[in-house]
């Protein structure tokens, strides 16, 4: 169905009670073109993707829970391209175009608010850094705005600008950068997906690849059956790993959990999204009133979608450090996600040495605001056999030649990316 | 999650660092190219029991080698590994 402002008056004044379901949920069939795993933002984008832009309408999404059940329903919602390295400042911007339009696109409400992103600096030092990170985003077309302190001051007058050890002197601000609603992202590519005739397949977890004599991948067994596939792509996050190693891969990826929080709804506070420079914590506030906020991971593998109290102390102490009065909210809700944290803080969209299978994985923390661009490149990729040009440096095999994207300098140490 | 360590008792969480997986043995300097690549960047990334490495900073300053279940946090087995900081070259 189509969504307009007609369709929401004649469903209002029916009751909202003939409101048609926003996806087909499909049963699988014996053979698709291609088989996305994962029904998360990632591989629901991708889906869309093959069929609107590259034709492919023979495509299976298939689901182990329920679509967006991983980070897509996990995350703090926000959405940015303020990234300094080659590779990631242009694929960050192509997937920040994308949000702009997405809504259109999908004919679906996804509540992006381009609300503004600020990253707070704290020393000279850090100042310098963040001006020469606008000065690459501004080179390369995307708008950021170094603010001093009388700006800073005029627009949040709440910051704790005197603190004793992270005075707050400035911030660099992403103008277009904000938030969008994380379930409608992963519906609304569900919802356009499915018109365009994509399956989409909850409660099918894939248990193992089918490979013909040559080893080439011509299908997945799963819970539901077995499904032939002229190509699979995986866009499975944390489980990234534990699918790849039923087709017999070793990933430079490490799966750790993040924590993320909500504070009881509070009367609006936040205009944008702000990031504390000295530490790890990063805030919004929802529409509905929460302050939606987080910090870093926890550190240590995991796959248990729940983190421990010492980083819930470190990510609030962040908090409080830049805005005082925010001691006095009461945590409403904390949950984890399961990150693919890959070996230099950046993505993987490539062809595997397995013929037939495509790898789109180590989002690390940063998946959410990829999702239309990681769909896109990985369309592309499945559909021509070649790298998008702007994700022609997410290989696979840039940690054999040396080629890493490596934004924190932080080395092979994922939990420090 | 809290770590018993070997020497202090029961400690939080807070006083440990974490390195990852006991399991990457640094390979013999002329070992070749692959191995480097595979003990640098390649894991395992068990979802399950598997060994790691943690360092009582805010304690005894011990290395240990802690066996801890990714899908549950539950540790079963918690003992000292001197020098697991450095990485053992293989012999």
């Amino acid at each position: 169905m189509k969504y307009s402002i007609f369709s929401l008056a004649r469903a209002a004044l029916s009751g909202h009670k003939n409101w048609q379901r926003t996806w087909r949920d499909a049963a699988p069939k014996d053979r698709y073109d291609v088989v996305i795993i994962g029904g998360g933002g990632h591989g629901l984008a991708t889906a869309w993707f093959l069929a609107s832009e590259f034709g492919m309408k023979n495509v299976a999404v298939l689901e182990k829970g329920w679509i967006g059940s991983g980070n897509a329903g996990r995350n703090t919602t926000i959405i940015r391209s303020n990234y300094g390295l080659p590779g990631n400042t242009g694929f960050y911007e192509l997937s920040m175009k994308l949000w702009e339009r997405m809504e259109q696109d999908l004919n679906y409400n996804a509540m992006v608010s381009q609300r503004g992103v600020l990253n707070l600096y704290h020393s000279d030092a850090q100042r310098d850094a963040y001006a020469r990170r606008g000065n690459t985003m501004r080179i390369n077309g995307i708008d950021a705005e170094l603010l001093d302190q009388p700006a800073l001051k005029k627009m949040l007058p709440f910051l704790n600008f005197d603190h004793a050890r992270f005075p707050v002197q400035g911030g660099l601000l992403q103008r277009r950068g904000g938030t969008a609603r994380h379930d409608a992202v992963a519906w609304g590519y569900a919802h356009a997906a499915s018109e365009l005739g994509v399956d989409i397949i909850q409660n099918c977890e894939v248990t193992g690849f089918v490979r013909d004599a040559n080893g080439k991948v011509t299908g997945v067994e799963t819970s539901r059956g077995r499904i032939g596939a002229g190509k699979v792509g995986m866009a499975v996050a944390g489980s990234s790993s534990r699918v790849a190693d039923m087709a017999g891969l070793r990933l430079p990826i490490e799966s750790h959990v993040l924590q993320a929080f909500v504070s009881e709804a509070i009367k609006p506070l936040i205009p944008g999204v702000m990031t504390f420079g000295a530490g790890h914590f990063y805030v919004s506030q929802s529409d509905k009133g929460g302050l939606v906020f987080g910090g870093d991971i926890d550190g240590y593998n995991s796959y248990a979608q729940r983190g421990n109290l010492p980083v819930m102390e470190d990510v609030c102490e962040g908090g409080m450090a830049i805005i005082p009065m925010i001691g006095r909210v009461r945590l409403l809700r904390q949950w984890g996600g399961i990150m693919d944290m890959s070996m230099d803080g950046s993505p993987i969209i490539d062809k595997t040495p397995v013929d037939g299978l495509y790898l789109n994985a180590g989002w690390c923390y940063g998946g959410f605001k990829a999702t239309p661009g990681s769909g896109l490149v990985f369309a592309h990729l499945i559909a021509r056999d070649e790298s998008h040009k702007e994700a022609a440096r997410f290989r696979l095999d840039r940690f054999r030649t040396g080629a890493v994207i490596d934004e924190k300098g932080q080395g092979a140490q994922p939990n420090l990316h | 999650m809290r770590i018993i360590c070997p020497f202090c008792g029961e400690r939080e969480l807070g006083e440990f660092t974490y390195l990852g997986d006991a399991k990457p043995v640094r390979p013999a300097a002329d070992a070749g190219e692959d191995a480097v690549y595979d003990y640098v960047y390649l894991r395992d990334n068990i979802a399950g029991v598997m060994d790691e490495n943690w360092y009582h900073g805010g304690g005894c300053r011990a290395w240990l080698k802690v066996t801890r279940n990714t899908l549950t946090h539950e540790i079963s087995g918690v003992e000292a590994a001197a020098g697991a900081g450095a990485r053992q070259v293989a012999k």
